[in-house]
This record gives structure tokens, C-alpha cells and sequence, in this order.
């Protein structure tokens, strides 16, 4: 895990504040925004991958049924998926913590 | 190209090229159709970004959110940017330089760094006729810095430099239109799109790349953080745009126009406006008014799209009212 | 055998960005600059150069379209004046920080308004902050062989910076001096054969230009501003192996018959050599005068300047520009700020010549340093005096 930019002293970044990790922004837990989290249905779903398709964080993917699933660790409870899925395998409920 | 005449999301390449874990806002329409336009190309991509929405919340020091090189300099200079990159691999190339076989350039800027600051860098990077693509994202305003109009804003939007009060409608000027503009330099390829209609908008993206010197793609990104709408709906708010006719889908390939959709009937703009708080303030007869500019703007380019369609051709090549045997 | 060609200085400007080979050149005319990227793009157009030209639309984008070359990895030069380096300063404080290597010759000229196509400095001191290293030439060999130096130094691995190449516009760029070129194969084992360390490839993706939050910013500016401080050893290297292979040198602060002497005149940019035919002429009468002529602008040469200055009581310096407003000339504020907490300090007079193109003749010169010692002995009212201006 990288050091965090309030840690980081001027020799550790790279030249020109080049970052040299692609990708390296996931270890940022987007997930905590939420207010909404996906629940699934899995009997309706037929692993067409729309909700994959149309998620605007990229986190859903296939679990290991083969059912299309969101990472919790980044999902922003936006209920993109929720509405483009048209077999309605997916509802947002409220996010309690 | 043929790839990507798939209609089976399953089938579309696995890689986030822009990866989880950005800081976009929730439900954010241009982080998905960035999303889905990269995933209509190769690995064999640069990247060169405009200061905007899509540039900050990938982009913050010590990481970074894309897999692709990527950079980012100013706001209003990305095509200048990108022109610079493409004629340095030419040149680099041409001096023996080893360098990956066929890199892309691909310059992405939203509505504000094309159509207002951007504007002169893209006209100057199209007239020169490089070998890039530029893709402009259009959320409709500045909506980095707090939804502030753009030239890109549609008439009667509520934004915070054009506000609605006793003396305003909103925006008091129609939407630039970009996507002509860029016709008009007479480049290979124009095209407009949305993430409403995702694999349309990855077979556009996908060609325009594909295409030997400058291609432009205009990408419709719902904002529901700026456009006052449900963050669950922006599909469905980009296809309404699409179906009232005020954001029609279409290409332009060498001065030939060709329309995406075929829609025999527009739906009432009101069932657009109605879905958007921006729009919430406007009344009947303002409405009224944007249906009459869009139902114009839309036989406009039906004009333009038979006659620029190849059976329209070579008809008149047969001579003036005469019909082929 | 040394072959010395009357050559007009653009010209030979743009034949010396020839020998260093670059890979892009984006470039908007303007003048007093424009010979030199006509006869670039000529150079271009008949395959003695081999390069990209891209004809810009406009110096914010040739700036911009270099920024692009140079983090491709590509070496990459561009040239400009006043109102076209106005127009591209915000690219051009972005160039420094994001360590892309990129030769700019500025032709100095006037900022407007009024227009003035003319030269003074103005110019020069409106990117002064902007983290490039700046080399101020005076003749034409300085400004043909600075030019092949800054792409040896800028694209130095330790250094990897922008470098700003300096002459004055009309007055140097559109006369006819005696030039000697260095010879292709001596310039292409002088100049380095590595490219940028990261460069934007497909192969091994980096993002470059990330923004900064508060937390980290000011370790991004500190790292700036270490590395030009450290770039001074590798200009001195540069200078000193051109040396042992053209036979020129080039210090950060040169002399003129200034050892010793206890009246100094400072001078930056061509009119340094009119100064020196005055200073001949007034040494000549028996004056103890000398002259030092700043070489090195950025980073500024502190030490240099110190010790050049040890022996003398009066410190006469010419600035091209005014700070409106402020102490005056920009050069003779950093000079006395340069000499503030020294235990041994010199009077510093400052004048402020040459505006927009006003010559400043050998006699205006030697008035000036009688009216410079004067003015140290007596003091004056005033923070600077302005040469010249009809009251």
C-alpha cells in the first residue's frame, strides 16, 4: 500500500509527480459514499451482463455462479444497475450502518 | 471493426481501463461512457485529458485511476496536446525509434474544454489533419467547478451563471453545436453518441479510432448531480434526449451523413425536460418553443442525412428529375 | 580550420536547432522571431531537417503541442517573442514542474501595450518565475552555440527541465554577424542520446499531471525547486565540455576588465557590448570601470556574482524592464537582494535603459556610469533612474 499523500516527503515522488501504478487509485474505497446498496435475486438473473455494462464505477462482474455482481468495496448505490436490469434481479435498499 | 457489431454485454472486453475506485459522483454518466468508450478500444491507446470532471476524480496525486499513459496539462489545450504526441511518434517512428506497432491518440475533454476555452486548439488540430481522435464528454455545463453554463448548455437550462429569477429563463442561448462545427473542417469521421446506447456508442468510438486522420466524437453524459435528476435514470434520461430528438445520434463519414436511429416519430420534448430539475422551472410556452427549434434542427439534418445517402447520389448524377430504369 | 560564415543571426538560430536534430518543432510566427521558424520550415520542407513541423494556431497550442512531443519522449523545440510568450505563460509554468525537456529561443521583445515591436525585456522578466532554466546571450555565436547547449542540459537525466535561450530581438535576430558553426558530428557527440526516463507509451502506462491537494503540494514545489538549484553543476558541465571540444566558454557571470575594478557595470542581453566599447573608452581616460554581463539568469548565479563583485564599491546595473510600481528594475532588485545579508556589500545604482527598442548609445553608456558613481556617492531620491525619457 502506497504511503498517503499526507505522508509522502518531496523525495518520494517520482519526477514531474509522474505516477508510475496504473490503476492505482483502487485501493481507494469509493464504497463508503453510499447511501443505497444492491440486493440480487439471482433466480431472475440470466447473466446477460447489462448491469456490468451500464455500472459507472466498473465494479460488477461475475461471481462464482456466473451471476453478475457489485464489489461493495466501490459501489456507490447509484441504482444504475438496478434500473437497466429489465429480468429486476437487482433492488436498492437502504444502506444501514 | 466487425468485433464490435456485438450485442452481447458478456462479450465486451473484460479490462477497466479506467479502474474502480474513482472519485466521480454517484451515478455519473461520464465515468461510464468513458468506461464503455475505452472498452471499445485496444491497450495500444494515449490518452491526453482536459482539466474537468473526468480529469479529477481519476486523477489524485499519489494515484491514478487509468490504465492506459495518460496526460494532463491545462483545460483548454488538449487537442494541442494530443497533436503534439501524435507528431512525435511519427517523427520518433520515422528516426528508427522502437515504439509499439499502431498507437492510438485519443484527446478526451468535456463540454467546456471543446466548445468554449477548447475551441481554438480543436479547430487547429483538425485543420492540420492529425492522426487522432477526439472525444468531447458532454455533461451540458462546467460542471466541475459547480454546474456554471457552457456553450454547451441547452436553452432554458437553470445553471448558476444562468439561473433562473424574475429576468431569466436560464440559458438564453441554443446549444452549440458542436459535432457540425467539427464537420465543417471536413474531417473523415463525426459522430454523436451516449451511454443510453452503449454499443452504438462503442462501434462509434471504436471506427473513429480506426480512422485515418482526425475523427470527432460527441458523447451526451448525463449529469445527475448538475442536471437535478435521479442517479438511477441516467440511461434512461440520455435515450430520452435521443427519442425527443434534442441530442439526435448520427455520423458524418467524408461529408456523408448517416442517421443512427431511425425514429419515424420524436416524442414530446417535455418528456425530457420533465425528468431534469434544470428544466423544472420552464414554462408551457418556452417548451413550446424548444419543441418547434428541435423539430427544425432534427428535419435539418434528416435533410442533410438523404441527401448525403448514396442512393440520393446517384440519382442525381442521372440528371436532374430524371429516375433510373 | 575554423570557417566563420556572415550569417543573419535567426538564420543561424534556426541552422543550429538543425545540427541538434530535434524530432518536433511547433512553432506560431511572431515577430522579431519569425526568420527563425521560416527557415526552419524551410529547412523542413527540404528534407534537411528531418522533423515534424506543426504550424500551430497559436503560441498557447505551440507550447502546448510541445508539452505533448516532449512527454512522448521526443526532442522538441519551439520560439517565440513578448505578446506570444504573454499568451503562453500558463503552458509555460506547466512545463517546468512536469520536467519535459523542451528548447525554447525567445527573440526578446516589448510587451504591449503600447504595441512595440521592438526589444527590451519585458518579456524575459514576465517568465522569470516560471521554473526554466534561462541562459541571456549577446552576439550571435553565443545564441547559436546556447542553443545546441540547452538541449545538451535539458535533457540531461539529473536535469530533465525546460531551458529558455535568450537574444534580443532585432538587434540580434535580424543582423548579419560572423558565425562559426560547430560541425555535425562534433554537435551529435555532444548532445545526450537518452530520452525522457517515462515517457507516455502504451508499453508501460503513466499518468502524467495528477493535481495536488494541499497535503502534498507543497512537497511538489519543493522538489521543483530543488532540482533547477541542482541543475547550475550541469550547466557548468555542459559549459566547460563545449569548451574543451568548440573551444568557447560560457560562465554564469562573465567578466570585462572587472578584476579589481572599483566602479562595476552590470548588463544583460546585446547592449552588454556596446557597454563594453564604453567601457574601453572610459578605461582608456583612466577610470577604474569594469563590466560584468549576467550569462545566467535561472537559476540565478549567486555565487558567481558575489565573487565578481568582492572588489568593487559601486555596482551599476542596466535593466531592460520595469516592476511598475515596485523598486524598479527587476535584474537590480535580485542584485541587491543578493548582496542584502552579505557582510561586504557594493552600492547597487540601478537604470532602467532601452525601453522598446531605444538604443542606448556607447556615450549614453559612459553617462551612465558617471551619473551611476555619482548617484552612489550622493545618494538619490529615487529607487531607480530611467535613462532617457524626455521630461
Amino acid at each position: 500500500m502506497a504511503k498517503s499523500e499526507s505522508e509522502m516527503t518531496w523525495k518520494d515522488l517520482e519526477i514531474g509527480c509522474i505516477v508510475t501504478e496504473p490503476g492505482s487509485a483502487r485501493q481507494y474505497e469509493s464504497g463508503t459514499w453510499r447511501s443505497q446498496r444492491p440486493t440480487y435475486d439471482f433466480t431472475r438473473c440470466i447473466k446477460c451482463g447489462l448491469c456490468a455494462l451500464y455500472c459507472p464505477e466498473g465494479c460488477i462482474g461475475p461471481n462464482k455462479d456466473g451471476h453478475f455482481e457489485a464489489d461493495l468495496f466501490y459501489c456507490k448505490g447509484c441504482g444504475v444497475c438496478a434500473r437497466e436490469c429489465w429480468p429486476q434481479v437487482i433492488k436498492m435498499v437502504e444502506e444501514v450502518e | 471493426m466487425e468485433k464490435y457489431a456485438i450485442y452481447v454485454p458478456r462479450l465486451v472486453k473484460k479490462q477497466e481501463n479506467l479502474a474502480p475506485g474513482h472519485r466521480a459522483c454517484i451515478g455519473c454518466g461520464e465515468a461510464l461512457a468513458i468506461r464503455q468508450a475505452f472498452k471499445a478500444l485496444d491497450n495500444n491507446v494515449i490518452v491526453a485529458n482536459a482539466t474537468g470532471c473526468a480529469e479529477i476524480f481519476a486523477s489524485q496525486l499519489p494515484l491514478t485511476s487509468w490504465q492506459l499513459p495518460w496526460i494532463h496539462t491545462l483545460f483548454e489545450n488538449t487537442a494541442a496536446v494530443a497533436s503534439g504526441i501524435e507528431a512525435a511518434y511519427k517523427a520518433m517512428r520515422r528516426k528508427g525509434i522502437k515504439l509499439p506497432e499502431n498507437t492510438k491518440v485519443v484527446a478526451i475533454a468535456g463540454d467546456g474544454g471543446t466548445s468554449d476555452i477548447g475551441l481554438q486548439a480543436l479547430s487547429g488540430a483538425l485543420e492540420r489533419g492529425h492522426d487522432f481522435t477526439y472525444i468531447c464528454f458532454d455533461n451540458e455545463a462546467y460542471m466541475n467547478t459547480g454546474n456554471q453554463r457552457s456553450s454547451a448548455t441547452p436553452f432554458g437550462a437553470a445553471t448558476t451563471t444562468s439561473p433562473l429569477g424574475k429576468k431569466s429563463v436560464g440559458q438564453f442561448s441554443w446549444k452549440k453545436n458542436m459535432p457540425e462545427i467539427a464537420a465543417a473542417h471536413n474531417i473523415p469521421y463525426v459522430a454523436t453518441a451516449t451511454h443510453g446506447y452503449p454499443f452504438d456508442l462503442m462501434a462509434k468510438v471504436a471506427k473513429a479510432v480506426a480512422t485515418k486522420g482526425p475523427a470527432y466524437v460527441h458523447i451526451l453524459s448525463v449529469c445527475p448531480t448538475g442536471w437535478r435528476s435521479p442517479t438511477d435514470t441516467i440511461n434512461r434520461q440520455a435515450r430520452l434526449a435521443v427519442q425527443t430528438g434534442m441530442f439526435p445520434l448520427y455520423e458524418v463519414e467524408n461529408g456523408v451523413y448517416k442517421m443512427s436511429l431511425d425514429l419515424p416519430k420524436l416524442r414530446p420534448v417535455a418528456d425530457y425536460l420533465k425528468t431534469q430539475g434544470r428544466f423544472r422551472h420552464l414554462s408551457d410556452d418556452v417548451i413550446a418553443q424548444i419543441q418547434k427549434r428541435v423539430e427544425m434542427e432534427y428535419q435539418k439534418l434528416l435533410e442533410k442525412a438523404k441527401h448525403g445517402s448514396k442512393t440520393t447520389k446517384r440519382r442525381s448524377r442521372a440528371g436532374a428529375g430524371k429516375v433510373p430504369a | 580550420m575554423v570557417t566563420r560564415v556572415g550569417v543573419e543571426v535567426s538564420i543561424a538560430v534556426a541552422d543550429a536547432v538543425r545540427l541538434a536534430n530535434p524530432d518536433v518543432i511547433a512553432a506560431y510566427p511572431i515577430t522579431p522571431q519569425t526568420h527563425i521558424v521560416e527557415h526552419l520550415a524551410e529547412l523542413v520542407a527540404n528534407g534537411e531537417l528531418d522533423a515534424e513541423y506543426i504550424p500551430v494556431e497559436s503560441e498557447h497550442s505551440a507550447m502546448s503541442a510541445c508539452l505533448g512531443a516532449a512527454a512522448s519522449g521526443a526532442r522538441t523545440f519551439t520560439a517565440t517573442a513578448s505578446q506570444g510568450l504573454a499568451l503562453m505563460n500558463e503552458v509555460v509554468y506547466v512545463a517546468a514542474p512536469m520536467r519535459l525537456p523542451i528548447v525554447m529561443v525567445v527573440a526578446n521583445r516589448a510587451l504591449s501595450a503600447p504595441l512595440s515591436i521592438w526589444c527590451d525585456h519585458s518579456d524575459l522578466m514576465s517568465v522569470r518565475d516560471t521554473g526554466w532554466i534561462q541562459i541571456v546571450t549577446e552576439n550571435g555565436q553565443q545564441a547559436v552555440d546556447n542553443t545546441i547547449i540547452a538541449f545538451r542540459i535539458g535533457e540531461d537525466p539529473r536535469v530533465l527541465l525546460p531551458v529558455m535561450v535568450h537574444l534580443d530581438g532585432f538587434n540580434l535576430t535580424h543582423v548579419i554577424e560572423p558565425i562559426i558553426f560547430p560541425e555535425q558530428a562534433e554537435v551529435d557527440k555532444f548532445l545526450p542520446k537518452n530520452r525522457f526516463p517515462l515517457p507516455l507509451n502504451p508499453d508501460r502506462p503513466v499518468a502524467m499531471g495528477d493535481f495536488a491537494p494541499p497535503a502534498i503540494f507543497t512537497e511538489a514545489k519543493w522538489a521543483q525547486e530543488v532540482n533547477l538549484r541542482n541543475s547550475k553543476k550541469v550547466i557548468m558541465e555542459a559549459w566547460n565540455d563545449f569548451n574543451k571540444t568548440f573551444g568557447r566558454q560560457y560562465l554564469p557571470v562573465e567578466k570585462y576588465h572587472s578584476d579589481g575594478a572599483k566602479v562595476l557595470l552590470m548588463t544583460m542581453g546585446s547592449s552588454g557590448e556596446t557597454a563594453s566599447v564604453a567601457i574601453d573608452e572610459l578605461r582608456a581616460e583612466g577610470m577604474d570601470v569594469g563590466q560584468i554581463r549576467l550569462r545566467l539568469w535561472r537559476p540565478f548565479p549567486l555565487e558567481e556574482l558575489r565573487e565578481a563583485v568582492k572588489d568593487a564599491d559601486v555596482l551599476i546595473v542596466m535593466d531592460r524592464a520595469i516592476s511598475y510600481g515596485g523598486p524598479g528594475g527587476p535584474v537590480a532588485s535580485e542584485v541587491k537582494s543578493a548582496f542584502y545579508n552579505q557582510p561586504k556589500k557594493p552600492k547597487v545604482v540601478s537604470f532602467v535603459i532601452s525601453l522598446g527598442g531605444r538604443d542606448t548609445t556607447v556615450s549614453a553608456f559612459k553617462d551612465i556610469v558617471r551619473k551611476g558613481i555619482e548617484i552612489a556617492d550622493r545618494g538619490s531620491k529615487n529607487e531607480y533612474e530611467i535613462y532617457g525619457v524626455r521630461e
